[in-house]
């Protein structure tokens, strides 16, 4: 209960953040789809899986977008379920060979897979603009066409409704069998079996749904900066999502989002004071790696526990 | 006489020369609780191995039910009603000692559901049962790798039973359990295997556990049955009492 009413309270002060500080509002919008994505990899991360590629499904869903746009679907809510749905499949696709591997074999594979995204999206200039990128359109919602500021407002709105319905859905398919059977994975592969429970379809499953969580956050962020570049899947922005996900703790789904909201928020704050931001954010998760090893969202599930 | 549940027929493996398995050939009846003794290193427990689809014969075939399993993973052949417990405990060593039967559990009765959640009353309740059952009621809300040794043990054991399966392949299920409780143990086991008309086949070096459960008892040495029978018949056998018993 007392989870539940900080986390309202989290998502109200969120909500108001923008009118206080309406600078704020693309810093969060940006924090929110850097979450989802970074949530992806903290769904792999149960299983005991390290992606540093998770930036291809990112760049993925955000191409996407500019493809539909280009095409000439401009609905926001279309362009978003069916962005999403690209970077499920592309999940899918590179997932079935993917989950076979372990440890550092299964890192560096998803980090040569997004290296391969990222030289596509950089070099085929004719299809995605090459390093110049592809221009996001202002959609329509729900037919209506908006000025771009007020559609950045509905925008950041949406994106935080969805932070709650997709957080809830996916802390629901932690607590099922699939997502104890993803945990399983990480301890004992070999029980898992004998159980007659297929191991590389649970990490499959797992896969697809952290490559569409990525996709999401890659079509908030097409949206919210309103051009994608081939950066968008770099290793760097991959590398930048495990840190997120570490940082905020993959003990459960807020996580994901604190680690954003926190990085992004010092970030800001940070380049404001020197232009050694990377110092600034370096000593701090260091500082975090070494006393919070349960991650930010440890230090409220440590406090909840020890006042029960 | 009636279909053997399972049957392993003219089995060869060698591990670096040395015969684990020297054209074996066994079969164990439904309801029957077939003990296989021996000296350590003898092949026991890679007789479990190779009729669980963990490793394959170098010749020979694993029936079950008439089946070939010969080449099936360890996965499929639980799916067809034959469960395991280990000599070292296989566990989710992270999780509690209810989550690791409840995912049994689940496993035989809605894993693919991504919308409920694993803790149903229904789930909950046969999970209590059984560690119950294995004298591990007390223990439920406790991370599983917290439990001492014998206790791992017997949950190990629980999850296996948590299968439901028709046939339990069980290596040394009384090892790590203080002499105390091995006998409460077994009752126990015995009882919930009578009651399901479950099948077992175990490998045990606690001969008076075997006496006293083994409905036929197996004698194993360097890759050959040595000896088959009843538990008395074995045991009043001077070749096995000279070279296996006084080893064991």
């Amino acid at each position: 209960m007392r989870t539940i009413a900080a986390a309202a309270i989290a998502v109200l002060g969120l909500a108001v953040l923008p009118i206080a500080a309406p600078w704020l509002q693309f810093v969060l919008t940006l924090a929110i789809a850097k979450g989802f994505a970074a949530l992806g990899v903290a769904v792999l991360l149960r299983a005991g899986l390290i992606s540093i590629g998770h930036a291809m499904f990112f760049a993925a869903s955000a191409y996407s977008v500019a493809f539909l746009a280009r095409v000439g679907i401009h609905d926001l809510g279309l362009l978003l379920i069916l962005s999403v749905l690209a970077g499920g499949i592309v999940g899918a696709v590179v997932g079935s060979f993917l989950v076979r591997y372990r440890a550092i074999f299964f890192a560096m594979l998803n980090l040569a897979v997004s290296m391969v995204c990222y030289a596509l999206c950089a070099k085929l200039y004719g299809l995605t603009g090459g390093t110049d990128g592809m221009p996001v359109p202002v959609p329509t919602v729900f037919g209506v066409e908006l000025a771009e500021p007020a559609f950045k407002s509905v925008l950041f709105y949406l994106s935080l409704a969805l932070m709650v319905l997709v957080g809830l859905s996916i802390q629901r398919y932690l607590n099922s069998p699939l997502g104890h059977a993803l945990s399983a994975v990480h301890t004992n592969e070999i029980r898992l079996e004998y159980l007659g429970i297929p191991v590389w379809a649970i990490l499959l499953i797992a896969y697809v749904i952290s490559a569409a969580l990525a996709g999401l956050g890659g079509a908030i962020a097409g949206f919210a900066i309103g051009r994608v570049v081939p950066d968008f899947a770099f290793w760097t922005a991959s590398g930048h999502l495990v840190l997120i996900a570490v940082l905020g703790g993959i003990g459960g789904v807020p996580g994901a989002f604190i680690g954003a909201l926190f990085l992004e928020l010092l970030h800001s704050a940070a380049v404001t004071v020197t232009d050694s931001w990377n110092l600034i954010v370096g000593m701090t998760l260091i500082i975090v790696i070494m006393f919070m090893p349960q991650g930010i969202y440890g230090l409220f599930t440590r406090k909840e526990a020890s006042s029960l | 006489m009636t279909r053997p549940i399972l049957e392993a027929r003219n089995l060869h493996v060698a591990f670096n020369g040395i015969k684990a398995a020297d054209g074996v050939s066994i079969a164990i009846q439904d309801g029957e609780f077939l003990a296989i003794i021996g000296p350590n290193g003898s092949g026991k427990t890679t007789l479990l191995n190779i009729c669980t689809g963990y490793i394959r014969p170098g010749s020979g075939s694993v029936l079950l039910d008439g089946q070939d399993i010969t080449r099936l993973s360890p996965r499929a052949i639980a799916r067809r009603g034959v469960a395991r417990a280990f000599q070292i405990p296989q566990l989710f060593s992270a999780q509690r000692v209810i989550d690791n039967m409840m995912l049994a559990l689940a496993a035989t009765d809605g894993l693919w559901n991504a919308i409920r959640p694993l803790e149903t009353a229904k789930r909950c309740d046969e999970a209590k049962a059984l560690l119950e059952l294995v004298g591990l009621a007390d223990d439920s809300n406790r991370i599983s790798s917290t439990l001492p040794e014998g206790h791992r043990k017997l949950l190990d054991i629980a999850v296996a039973l948590a299968l439901k399966p028709r046939l339990l392949l069980l290596d040394e299920p009384t090892s790590g359990v203080s002499a105390l409780e091995r006998f409460l143990l077994m009752e126990a086991l015995m009882s919930a295997l009578r009651q399901r008309r479950i099948a077992a086949l175990f490998v045990e070096h606690d001969m008076d556990v075997v006496a006293r459960y083994a409905t036929r008892v197996l004698v194993w040495n360097a890759g050959n049955i040595m000896a088959e029978g009843r538990p008395d018949e074995v045991f009043s056998n001077a070749q096995v009492l000279q070279r296996v018993v006084g080893v064991a």
